[in-house]
């Protein structure tokens, strides 16, 4: 265990700042950038963990702040954690199912470069829709169709890199990095199933155990 | 002893003295009558009676018989024209001072001096003049007399090989007259529309055909099977209307009670057609004026509501009859439910079989074909302030139209259109920042988007002055701070 001090806590925040910053790099040049961020180990754990969690909070202020004109929610229905588990399970199952089926495909990266290399991607999803909260704030519903098209561009900016970054992290040409999406999007699903399966097989087992419970205690009762 | 024995007149008379005292009836009568309205939620918000039942008649209360089956009524000023399709007759009543009388009662008429009778009427049109146009279904025809019974003219199944088939029986159902002497009839049976004649009786076309209820998974079912199994399935064919009435400007306003339960908004069930045959129905609400919104299935009456009948009253404010659950629902000229109210039952203000929604004045006026009773139903204080916060507002008068709505606010706080209301009299008074308040509280976006624009404006017309200064600043800051820079680098250099 390294010693907390105060030049080690500096050089971390410095070292956080820097590879924060690169993900600016990294989603203007893509290809360029996603090589480097692993590569070159341009990119940090600290920076990607930032970037997954200012998507939760985007998500979240987004329903929050955005003006009613454009989305209104209904409180009382409204679940704070199924919405970060909406965003945070898909991701995660993404992240874990590229590794599994990278892995068979000959890909470069491990699961830290893939974590990486997926929460960078997200950056234009925090740049574009945190601004667009208090854009909304002021304009009308005529004016809307400039605001959605904020809303879809930056979610195609994140699809392409999800793309680039599948495809420089494993060193993968681009039609292999298609099929392999296509694999990692079908491996989500099997990974879903198993977990749906465990867990109820998992509920199941536990209600076997309670009644076994009830059983002797009425027993003894 | 006897001093207890005192005590016993005293006690008869207090017994006496109480059964005089009554409890009072009309609060819990009021009570089985529900009135409601939706927020933007789909939620039912229970809402003071906006309608309140005035009176119940049957036939027999005029002593002609029981009314059998009535299936249409049709009502002008102060006359009542019931179609008593059981009995082969219709009776017409007047309404005057708060009471019903019989007038006269239609069974035969006078055809150039000879007696025929009619059978089975299902609908009459009178006009201002008098004249009675008679949907004669059980004759298969539609009779034109004047005032004293005198036919002027019959329609028969018209000659139209390319629309109808040699075996088509023209049964006419509903009918209404426009003021230029056109007929537009609902027949049994035609899924084109309406059938318009001529003034003369002279078959002229379809107006206002519905579209077709197309599925694509219907349409992949029928090309993928043989022509056997296409021939069992149902086949594509535009749905087919239920009832047609007139509003004061001579508008066709359209009900329709055939459509998929899923498939309720895209079906239009009311609709308002121009001489054209295109729907002009404004739909400014929160939903399409489709009736129940959010209902549960159950209790034998699932799916949406089925319209059977419309009336429009001269605001322009249009209720709708749903034969499913039995209850009326009252739209305003952008299409906002302002209320609805009804069910299935015995009770007044229930209803066992509505078939006919008409008006006199702003009192409604409902049919039964089960019970054979109409039912008159009178505006309460709610209601008319209501309609009167409505009527201001469309002459113009924004000020009385926001008074009107705070005080129905006084009596329902839950009531959306009010605080809308408000906020667009707000608007046209040029309180944008009040309105958008009012619309923000309702989530009405679209009204808050126009308070908001003009809010905008006036906002930056105010400020533009500040907005320039600042610019001019942050300009005149950074180019003082490059050449501070500058000069301080050629010091160095230096």
């Amino acid at each position: 265990m390294k010693n907390i001090t105060k030049s080690s806590v500096k050089a971390w925040f410095n070292h956080f700042g820097k590879t924060l910053k690169y993900s600016l790099h990294c989603i203007v040049s893509p290809f360029d950038g996603f090589w480097d961020l692993t590569h070159e180990k341009r990119g940090s754990i600290g920076a990607a963990n930032f970037l997954v969690i200012m998507t939760i909070l985007t998500t979240i202020w987004k329903y929050r702040y955005t003006s009613f004109v454009f989305i209104r929610v209904q409180w009382e229905h409204f679940n704070i954690l199924l919405n970060i588990c909406t965003f945070l399970l898909p991701f995660f199952i993404w992240v874990l199912s590229n590794w599994c089926l990278t892995t068979l495909f000959d890909g470069k990266g491990n699961l830290k470069d893939i974590y990486m290399g997926s929460a960078y991607a997200l950056a234009p999803y925090v740049l574009i829709q945190l601004p667009m909260i208090v854009v909304s704030n002021f304009v009308t519903y005529e004016e809307g169709a400039f605001y959605t098209y904020f809303l879809s561009f930056s979610m195609i900016w994140c699809g392409f890199l999800f793309l680039a970054s599948v495809m420089q992290i494993h060193d993968f040409t681009f039609g292999k990095a298609i099929f392999s999406i296509l694999c990692i999007l079908v491996g989500m699903l099997v990974i879903v199933f198993l977990l749906v399966l465990f867990f109820s097989l998992f509920s199941d087992a536990i209600a076997y155990f309670i009644s076994l419970y009830k059983e002797i205690s009425y027993r003894f009762y | 002893m006897k001093k207890a024995l005192n005590i016993i007149p005293v006690i008869t008379l207090m017994l006496f003295a109480a059964l005089l005292i009554q409890p009072k009836m009309a609060s819990a009568e009021s009570d089985l009558f529900y009135t409601y309205t939706y927020d933007y939620w789909k939620l039912e918000r229970e809402s003071p009676d906006a309608y309140a039942v005035d009176s119940v008649s049957f036939g027999n209360d005029f002593k002609i018989g029981h009314f059998n089956n009535p299936e249409g009524m049709y009502i002008r000023d102060n006359m009542l024209y019931i179609c008593d399709t059981g009995n082969n007759r219709v009776v017409q009543l007047k309404y005057e001072n708060d009471k019903y009388s019989f007038v006269r009662e239609i069974r035969d008429i006078n055809n150039n001096g000879k007696t025929e009778s009619i059978v089975t009427p299902y609908d009459i049109y009178v006009t201002s003049s008098g004249e009675m146009y008679i949907a004669d279904y059980g004759n298969l025809r539609i009779v034109h007399t004047d005032s004293n019974l005198n036919v002027l003219g019959e329609i028969y199944k018209p000659e139209d090989e390319e629309t109808l088939d040699a075996d088509f029986q023209f049964h006419p159902q509903k009918l209404v007259v426009d003021t230029a002497g056109r007929i537009f009839v609902q027949a049994e049976n035609v899924n084109k529309g309406f059938m318009e004649f001529e003034n003369d009786g002279e078959f002229v076309g379809y107006v206002g055909a519905a579209d077709v209820q197309f599925d694509f998974v219907d349409y992949f079912k029928k090309l993928i099977s043989t022509k056997a199994q296409r021939d069992q399935m149902e086949a594509f064919v535009p749905t087919e209307y239920n009832n047609i009435a007139l509003d004061s400007e001579g508008f066709i306003y359209a009900t329709l009670g055939t459509f998929e339960s899923d498939s309720v908004e895209s079906a239009k069930p009311i609709r308002k057609l121009n001489a054209k045959g295109t729907d002009i129905l404004i739909r400014n609400g929160y939903f399409e004026p489709i009736g129940d919104v959010n209902y549960a299935n159950g209790g034998g009456y699932n799916g949406p509501s089925k319209f059977c009948d419309v009336t429009v009253l001269d605001n322009d404010c249009y209720y709708c009859l749903d034969m499913n659950r039995r209850r009326v629902f009252g739209y305003d000229f952008q299409g906002n439910l302002l209320y609805a109210f009804g069910g299935i039952g015995y009770r007044e203000g229930s209803f066992k079989y509505p078939v006919a929604i008409g008006h006199m004045g702003d009192s409604l006026f409902i049919l039964d074909k089960d019970l054979g009773s109409i039912t008159k139903l009178t505006l309460t204080e709610y209601g008319k302030l209501i309609n009167e916060a409505l009527d201001t507002y469309k002459i113009g008068d924004y000020d009385s139209s926001a008074d009107y709505w705070r005080q129905v606010l006084k009596l329902n706080g839950n009531y959306d259109l009010a605080y809308i209301g408000i906020g667009r009299a707000l608007l046209r008074q040029d309180k944008f920042e009040e309105a958008m308040e009012y619309f923000k509280l309702k989530l009405d976006y679209k009204n808050y988007s126009k308070a908001y624009k003009l809010y905008r404006k006036e906002w930056i017309e105010d400020h533009i002055a500040y907005i320039f200064t600042i610019i001019v600043i942050l300009i005149v800051v950074v180019f003082i701070k490059n050449t501070v820079q500058n000069i301080r680098r050629e010091v160095n250099e230096e």
